[in-house]
């Protein structure tokens, strides 16, 4: 099922409004990242070669922290890198969506993070998915980076003002309102098949839930996000028929 | 090479070998049917986990504080049906407020 020109501006505008949301809720902790890196005595060429070519923001903020607290290189990778290893679950999710020749997909893997992909896959049409990954990927790059360099330029601010303005609750909220259709079961409107509410969204959102704020006090942090991917198989897996 | 620049290169390689494993390898193929249904509740799974981890994550552990009055109030607002933006905004407000009234 697919409508005309008018739900598809509709559409898109309702996906950019979410991707510059969830780019907002970032922004602020690129800030802080830019703080960071001055105060690690990083110099700005640095702190922006990040931003730009790492690109993950939590693995950012553990590299860094570990080279402000004298840690030898091969540590500060090492963290990273385990901070980052749910963009290969990331990457694996979004692959479907892009399509086109390998460069490209080369390209657009650059924006393999948490909010591209989430963005991505809060759609249900597959054609939306896409606009959704590159929405929200582009938008995070963008402001980001901006915000990192604000953050060297403002690094007398100190890290403080995330939390007193609330800002720090923009993520979890914005996350929130992402999976929020799909628990509801109210779902998008261009999607034409749809996901039967058969309740398996919210019981699958309760085991990921669990298993998350389990995991984080013992797993290293970006772990219980992976942890929780789990949670799909306390739901049985058949193929999509008449009925259950 | 300074430190920090051979983690800047390290990390980035690295880490982009990890985005990018699944987008080069597995192209655009359409996962099989019987894992059709994996790809709508992996969402689910994966965006709940974010709002936990970014609501009470704390590094290492968990902090129950303001953050998670601002995301019940996202709650409640997406109940009501508000806006995306809207929703955010609630959200920041609300935490902001509970902070600067909590002392």
């Amino acid at each position: 099922m697919h409508e005309g020109p008018g739900q598809d501006a509709t559409a898109r505008r309702r996906i950019q409004r979410q991707a510059l949301s969830v780019a907002f809720a970032v922004a602020p902790f690129g800030v802080v990242f830019g703080v960071t890196c001055a105060e690690a005595g990083l110099s700005w060429v640095e702190a922006a070669g990040f931003s730009i070519f790492t690109f993950a923001g939590s693995s950012q903020f553990a590299a860094v922290d570990v080279l402000g607290d004298g840690g030898t290189a091969a540590a500060a990778i090492g963290a990273g890198l385990l901070l980052n290893l749910r963009s290969l679950a990331f990457g694996v999710l979004v692959a479907p969506v892009l399509s086109g020749p390998w460069w490209r997909r080369a390209l657009a893997a650059q924006l393999v993070i948490d909010e591209s992909t989430a963005v991505a896959t809060a759609q249900t049409e597959p054609a939306w998915r896409r606009y959704g990954f590159f929405a929200g990927g582009l938008a995070v790059f963008v402001l980001w980076n901006l915000c990192t360099l604000a953050g060297v330029a403002l690094a007398g601010l100190g890290d403080d003002f995330v939390t007193d303005f609330g800002l720090d609750a923009a993520a979890p909220a914005a996350f929130l309102a992402l999976v929020w259709p799909r628990l509801a079961g109210t779902g998008d409107r261009d999607d034409g098949s749809g996901d039967r509410d058969d309740g398996a969204p919210r019981r699958v959102a309760l085991v990921a839930a669990i298993l998350a704020a389990l995991a984080i006090p013992f797993a290293p942090a970006g772990a219980p996000i992976l942890v929780a991917g789990a949670a799909v198989l306390a739901v049985p897996i058949r193929p999509m028929g008449p009925d259950r | 090479m300074s430190s920090p620049l051979v983690v800047l290169l390290g990390l980035s390689v690295g880490t982009y070998a990890l985005k990018s494993a699944g987008p080069l390898l597995l192209a655009d193929r359409a996962l099989p049917p019987r894992l059709e249904r994996l790809t709508t509740l992996l969402p689910v799974a994966l965006l709940t986990a974010l709002v936990v981890v970014s609501a009470v994550g704390d590094g290492q552990g968990i902090a129950v504080d303001a953050r998670l009055v601002g995301t019940a109030v996202a709650g409640v607002a997406l109940w009501r049906r508000a806006p995306f933006v809207v929703v955010v905004l609630l959200a920041v407000a609300a935490t902001a407020i509970v902070r600067t009234v909590g002392g």
